[in-house]
């Protein structure tokens, strides 16, 4: 189902990436950052957004990388160039992913930034809707986003344009070690 | 029809930018839906969805009572009205008392519908449309020319003119640099505004969720960013349960834009917490604006299995000429029309209803399994008892139903055509079915119909019998057609009937909305069609067909009048097409060409009726290669020719610009010679094919077959 997925998302204009370990998917994350700019100054810097990811791992350390944040606000992410966080679901049929973010943060980073950087456990790959909806309750979940690929518009002369309110560029990382419902 | 209309119209066809962008997209969106749908079962989806929605609109209330329930249960406010200028008052009153002054919306046809913009602005308070097409026509001051795609019908040149003037730079047409500049203007509007306002896609009854579907991401920003969120969902998009969901994103974002799905889907069910850690105010208005009523209308229930997805104006050969604009109200296209005529009132609808030419090619796509044409009809019949006819069609219906008198001028017309005649083709010919406007090359009145002719045909005695009905264009314009169907049928062993008391179909009342003249029409049919004891009724015409199959029982059951219902559906039992019937008897052994010969390239041309109310379209193509003919496709080959009964002469300006389409991909084919089912079609394309002179044959199949039988 990874095949499938990454074909359905490539072909929106995602960017897909699959790591065994978390270890092997940060040595993958930060000279990315990097490459792309990553800094402390405003329109530069990342907003990193709880994500299970993180248990475990130091982030003290990171934090010591310039430009990359752990807290996330209304005015930081509205200057973020990076967003990071860490989505529940993957459906390989239509190449999207899910997640309850009805924690504000989790929107926050996934749609005012330029970047988004999706981690996901890669035995959270499901084939599409159908065994997605017996997984999520609406009771339980007060925003069930669902994204597929970055933002994009057609509406000037039906010519298909990337970014137009949401993130440009949406780079989803698997990581194996991360478990899920079928490691 | 209207003056302004009419020269709305002409400004649409003539605009260049327009049906350029227009055509373009709808060809290819065609290709890209097939794409999307690949390896779905579209019919099992959408009887999904028709089923999920017809039962919702059954129990609106019910469902309403359920969802305001529900959601309350989580925290949002839920406001019900019937009435759109409540809604505004509601919206207003949240706005005053929470101190709003700036307003984001992410799109909403529904706040289109009650014209919550003017209205808000009026009272001082500032409103961004932020969904790019949206926002362009907000800055035009314009109507959304498409439900789906507002600004389909502006060029980059409009926009970045539109652009430049809001920024005060000059822009170029760059469309990526246009995009950034509506990005980067949105951005501070979105973090400074008080208030966020959307529509929604789907109301979930069981859980008091409203879905958002979308593309760009403003809607994530306007319920995420502003404190207050205000949902303004019709309650036509109510369903019972959660599951139901899943069909309907299983098919708007295909059959809207070809998508698998939309980058967003918003699944919200009550508020969350704003960034600053307070409680969103979620205000959820239901609106009625007469969706019960509709629902309570047997006839116009069915449109309210909308998903307003817009495939219907993607697929019309009509509104890839004009646009939406034409259509003069919020709503556009077919389903536009409907929606106008409830919405607004039945009178705004009396212009627009006449643009659909009920090519039927909205009915194959629709997820929701509406019958546009169909209800387009019933207005046109609603209108009629309303308005009364016009002078003119009273006088030709007048005529229409009295045979003998509608014949006897049938007759005069081919003595009184003759002086003008050229070729095969005269000009200003007074046709009988036309609004007695002239404009283009019709066929002459045969000069011995083929109700005379039938009379002097030779017929071998045969066991079995079949009645022929002939329809009007045959009995008095293509004679030959007739002749050549006797010959045919005779080959096979089957001895012709053609009552000589038989009648117009009916499709030309029936298509005005003139009901009552149709059924008329139908009960002195079927009473002579059946008066001898045959297994078939065959005709040649695929109107008249879908008249004996469908419409006349249908008109009588409309117009409750139940006791022709029985013999109209005996009828109809009965009743099929030329080349279902042909293709039947060659099967069978009965009828064969001769043999080894080898006649070319032909191009096969699908009538509206035939291919998509008789789901007829193999069938001709088969035995016209079994005579010997090789079948290149055209391009759109099944795209209406643009004739419409009296449509080419009510709305020539539209009808011409369809025929060129057809006879340019007709041509591109290369085969010297076209068929089709249909001698109204004939009538178009041979018409046009006169005037263009490039020289291709037009032929009813049943004369090309009749020409290969075996001696």
């Amino acid at each position: 189902m990874y095949e499938q997925f990454k074909a359905k998302a490539a072909g929106v204009g995602a960017e897909v990436y699959r790591f065994e370990k978390k270890r092997d998917a940060l040595d993958f994350l930060l000279p990315f950052l990097e490459k792309e700019g990553m800094a402390d100054a405003a329109g530069s810097y990342a907003l990193w957004a709880d994500s299970p990811f993180l248990d475990g791992m130091d982030k003290k350390a990171l934090q010591e990388l310039p430009g990359l944040k752990f807290e996330v606000t209304r005015s930081l992410a509205s200057q973020a160039k990076f967003g990071i966080s860490q989505l529940d679901w993957a459906l390989a049929d239509t190449g999207s992913l899910v997640q309850d973010q009805s924690a504000v943060e989790q929107r926050l980073v996934s749609s005012l930034t330029s970047i988004h950087i999706a981690l996901i456990a890669s035995g959270n790959i499901l084939s599409g809707k159908a065994p997605l909806f017996e997984r999520i309750n609406p009771q339980t979940s007060r925003y069930i986003a669902f994204i597929t690929g970055p933002s994009r518009t057609a509406d000037i002369e039906r010519v298909l344009t990337i970014g137009v309110h949401g993130p440009e560029r949406l780079v989803i990382i698997f990581v194996d070690e991360l478990g899920g419902e079928n490691p | 029809m209207k003056k302004e209309f009419k020269a709305s119209i002409t400004r649409a066809v003539n605009d260049a930018n327009l049906t350029g962008a227009l055509g373009k997209f709808s060809e290819a969106y065609k290709v890209n839906r097939v794409k999307a749908y690949e390896g779905i079962d579209f019919e099992a989806l959408r009887s999904k969805i028709a089923e999920v929605k017809s039962s919702a609109a059954d129990r609106l209330d019910e469902l309403a009572d359920a969802f305001q329930k529900n959601a309350q249960a989580l925290g949002a406010k839920v406001y019900r009205t019937r009435d759109p200028q409540e809604v505004k008052d509601y919206i207003l009153q949240v706005a005053k008392d929470n101190g709003v002054k700036t307003v984001v919306k992410s799109k909403s046809m529904a706040t289109e519908e009650i014209h919550l913009n003017p209205y808000l602005e009026k009272n001082g308070i500032s409103v961004a449309e932020t969904d790019l097409g949206e926002w362009i026509i907000q800055l035009a001051g314009q109507t959304p020319s498409h439900m789906v795609m507002p600004a389909i019908h502006m060029t980059k040149e409009e926009v970045a003119e539109l652009f430049s003037k809001e920024v005060d730079e000059r822009l170029s047409t760059d469309i990526a640099r246009l995009v950034k500049v509506a990005r980067d203007e949105l951005r501070p509007k979105f973090l400074a505004a008080d208030m966020g306002i959307s529509g929604g896609n789907i109301a979930v009854a069981e859980t008091g969720s409203i879905v958002l579907v979308t593309n760009e991401g403003n809607a994530r920003l306007v319920t995420t960013l502003p404190k207050i969120h205000i949902a303004l969902i019709g309650v036509e998009k109510l369903v019972e349960k959660f599951e139901s969901v899943m069909p309907i994103l299983d098919a708007l974002p295909r059959s809207a834009t070809a998508q698998l799905l939309t980058s967003y889907v918003s699944i919200i069910s009550g508020p969350t917490a704003n960034d600053d850690g307070s409680l969103k105010e979620l205000h959820i208005i239901l609106m009625d604006n007469r969706r019960t009523e509709m629902a309570r209308d047997p006839k116009f229930k069915q449109a309210l299995q909308c998903i307003r997805c817009g495939s219907c104006l993607n697929v019309c050969p009509i509104f890839r000429l004009v646009g939406g604009h034409v259509f003069g109200g919020i709503y556009t296209g077919g389903i536009g029309t409907i929606l106008t005529a409830w919405f607004d009132e039945l009178k705004k609808s009396e212009d627009i209803q006449g643009l659909c030419i009920q090519c039927g090619n909205c009915t194959q796509v629709c997820p929701g399994k509406l019958d546009i044409p169909e209800m387009i009809m019933e207005i046109r019949r609603r209108l009629v008892l309303e308005n009364g006819q016009s002078l003119v069609q009273k006088t030709i219906f007048g005529v229409v139903n009295n045979r003998k008198l509608f014949h006897g001028i049938l007759r005069a017309a081919s003595v009184a055509g003759k002086p003008f005649t050229s070729g095969k083709f005269i000009r200003h010919l007074p046709l009988f079915l036309s609004d007695l406007t002239s404009g283009r090359s019709l066929p002459a009145i045969a000069a011995e119909p083929f109700r005379d002719t039938f009379l002097k045909i030779k017929q071998p005695k045969c066991q079995e019998k079949v009645v022929f009905y002939a329809g009007c264009l045959i009995d008095f314009a293509y004679p030959e057609m007739g002749v050549a169907l006797v010959k045919l049928l005779n080959k096979a062993g089957i001895e012709v009937l053609f009552p000589q008391e038989q009648t117009c179909c009916g499709a030309p009342a029936l298509y005005s909305g003139a009901y009552e003249v149709a059924a008329q029409n139908a009960v002195d049919n079927i009473k002579v069609l059946l008066q001898e004891d045959v297994k078939h009724v065959v005709s040649a015409c695929p109107t008249c067909t879908v008249a004996l199959v469908h419409e006349f029982a249908k008109t009588l059951d409309t117009l409750g009048q139940k006791e022709w219902l029985p013999k109209a559906k005996e009828l109809s039992e009965k009743a099929l097409d030329f080349s279902t019937l042909v293709k039947y008897l060659v099967d069978e052994g009965r009828l064969s060409f001769k043999e080894g010969v080898q006649l070319g390239k032909i191009t096969y041309h699908d009538s509206c009726h035939l291919k998509r109310t008789l789901n007829v379209s193999e069938q001709p193509r088969e035995i016209l290669q079994k005579a010997g003919y090789e079948v290149s496709e055209m391009f759109e080959c099944d795209m209406c020719c643009g004739m419409g009964g009296s449509y080419s002469m009510k709305l020539p300006e539209i009808s011409a610009p369809i025929l060129q389409n057809k006879l340019k991909n007709i041509k591109q084919t290369g085969a010297p010679t076209v068929a089709m089912d249909c001698p109204g079609c004939v009538m178009q394309i041979r018409g046009g094919f006169d005037q263009d002179g490039s020289g291709v044959r037009v032929k009813h199949t049943a004369e090309l077959l009749a020409d290969q039988l075996k001696d």
